[in-house]
């Protein structure tokens, strides 16, 4: 008896495993649908893939694939400062201040972007000249507005403006996320307010901030594409140009998808990695793995449960 | 206003605070010498947390006179008209007390060493190579050598706790406020952490602890408070005030926690 019970304790358990059908049918479903897909992709002529090919790497595309990258990138500058600065007025305890913050939101953000893209494109209708002043009284410089705002200008601060109204409420939800204890630790050290912000409370309010943010980032890059409306030359209206030639429109329309497909797709793994940054100190078992990393744990491991792979690795790390 | 000589470090005069209609310190009169460990026993919602945070103004004071040093905290005499500090001078009093937190609040995205150089660097203004060398020799004080580069969530509570100790010394304190330091800890963390405060204790150190720990109040406190519903019942040496309480709600108290 006892000699048995040491043999069920010494054996590995080999059990047969419940079986899944209803996997299996679905596994069948979607592979014919991808069949479907890749035979249209082949036999069907109107994608014209050699005419996508030989546009695809052409100067003018380039060149709006470059301008669409430094809209997005300058839009979202524009977006994360103003952001951050209207989540701390919105926070302050001045209510004036945080009034106008919560204005400034509810206008942006109540607006449609294009809407605002086309007004600040025609900004010299209200403003003709700006100038540096005083308030009422004598002006000291003046520029006229439209020598100053060229479309991409206008682009820039309508897509930028517009976004920071969104990144407040972003950057609000982590400053909120951050301890109440963190603040008064810092602040029982003798830290001033701006620097508790600084170095306290915004790397760790990040950790919250950055998954949107990302969001917010693949969202502008497309949003970009907008401000071809006020002829800016970025992809898509570099896109137009071509097609307005060639009437080769489904075609160089999948080519401009490919190229925004491919730019996301590079933010995306950006984003993994700025999100591993900020969340230093945030587990016991160290950084979390990348893609790679995780998929060869998941061959290695033959198709663990879910949930194991968390478990496997706060066991690596092996304990304090 | 006299900042040296032979005033108390921490005076409250019929200190009172509210937070809305609730008033939970209703006139705390106390003194803590300069050197002296005072301990603060009491109930939950007896007041005497809040009592450690107005010391460095955490808390605003109703009404009474409280002052560290000498001086008032959070207002400024002159003339005859109170004036309340800007938010500078509050900062530049409160790094000159230290506190230590029940659930230690360390700066979770910091590792150790960041922890306790943080203030020293950028409030104080010391070279980062003087910062960590101080931080070095205080993370050796509370037996934490070698645990510089951890983050806080790698260590237990009883580290966890000491790291925060190290990082309110390293500002070089003249007061160390203690808000109950081991009530979240595990039993058997607590007496690393208490051994850390005994030996702060001894080096001279002036501290006002909040704490549950009797043996500890006993063995290292010089007075001992007893605090009830937002007053001090009663105060003394701890022996006179654990061995022979005078009053019956001190007594019921020390029944159920001895």
């Amino acid at each position: 008896m006892s000699a048995q019970g040491e043999a069920i304790e010494a054996a590995e358990i080999k059990a047969i495993p419940v079986r899944h059908p209803g996997r299996w049918v679905s596994v069948a479903v979607i592979g014919v649908l991808v069949a479907m897909l890749i035979h249209s992709f082949v036999a069907q002529p109107h994608y014209r893939w050699g005419l996508i090919r030989q546009y695809i790497f052409t100067g003018p595309i380039l060149h709006g694939v470059a301008l669409t990258l430094e809209l997005t990138f300058l839009a979202m500058l524009v977006g994360i400062v103003g952001g951050v600065l209207l989540a701390v007025m919105r926070l302050s305890p001045n209510p004036v201040v945080s009034t106008a913050s919560w204005v400034y939101i509810w206008l942006f953000r109540g607006t449609p972007v294009l809407v605002q893209i086309l007004l600040w494109y025609n900004i010299s209708y209200l403003f003709p000249t700006i100038s540096l002043g005083i308030p009422f009284g004598p002006e000291f410089v003046t520029w006229q507005t439209n020598d100053l705002i060229s479309g991409t200008t206008a682009g820039v601060l309508a897509l930028g403006l517009n976004e920071a109204a969104y990144m407040a409420e972003i950057v609000r939800a982590g400053i909120l996320s951050v301890d109440e204890g963190q603040f008064e630790a810092a602040s029982a050290l003798g830290m001033k307010q701006s620097l508790i912000m600084r170095r306290i409370v915004l790397p760790q309010a990040m950790r919250v901030i950055v998954p949107p943010t990302g969001n917010e980032t693949i969202s502008m890059l497309k949003t970009t594409s907008l401000v071809s409306t006020i002829a800016v030359s970025e992809l898509l209206q570099h896109t137009q140009a071509i097609i307005n030639v060639n009437y080769a429109t489904v075609p160089l329309f999948l080519m401009a998808s490919i190229w925004y497909l491919a730019m996301t797709s590079v933010l995306t793994v950006g984003q993994f990695y700025i999100e591993r940054y900020f969340g230093r100190g945030s587990s016991r078992s160290g950084p979390a793995a990348t893609l790679p990393e995780r998929l060869w744990r998941a061959i290695r491991y033959n198709r663990p449960p879910p949930g194991a792979l968390a478990m496997q690795r706060r066991d690596q790390s092996g304990g304090l | 206003m006299t900042v040296s000589g032979d005033h108390p470090m921490v005076k409250a005069e019929a200190v009172r605070k509210r937070f809305g209609s609730n008033e939970v310190l209703k006139g705390i009169d106390l003194e803590v010498q300069r050197g002296e460990v005072m301990c603060v026993i009491g109930p939950s919602g007896s007041g005497k947390s809040t009592v450690l945070r107005c010391i460095n103004h955490l808390e605003k004071i109703n009404s009474g006179r409280l002052s560290v040093d000498g001086q008032l905290v959070g207002y400024e005499q002159r003339g005859d008209k109170l004036h309340e500090c800007t938010d500078r001078e509050v900062a530049k009093m409160r790094s000159q007390i230290g506190m230590v937190f029940q659930h230690f609040n360390l700066f979770p995205h910091m590792t150790v060493l960041g922890n306790i150089i943080e203030a020293p660097t950028r409030v104080k203004g010391q070279s980062k190579d003087q910062a960590v060398a101080k931080a070095k020799q205080l993370l050796e004080q509370v037996g934490l050598d070698g645990r510089e580069d951890m983050y806080p969530r790698q260590l237990s509570g009883g580290q966890q706790q000491r790291v925060a100790i190290a990082r309110a010394l390293a500002m070089e304190p003249k007061l160390m406020l203690f808000d109950e330091p081991t009530s979240a800890l595990d039993p058997e963390l607590v007496g690393d952490v208490l051994d850390v405060m005994r030996d702060l204790a001894k080096s001279g150190m002036t501290m006002f602890v909040v704490t549950h720990e009797m043996g500890f109040a006993r063995e290292v406190g010089d007075k001992l408070v007893f605090m009830d519903d937002g007053v001090v019942v009663e105060a003394g040496t701890p022996r006179d005030v654990i061995t022979n309480p005078q009053h019956d709600r001190t007594k019921s108290f020390l029944s159920k926690v001895l």
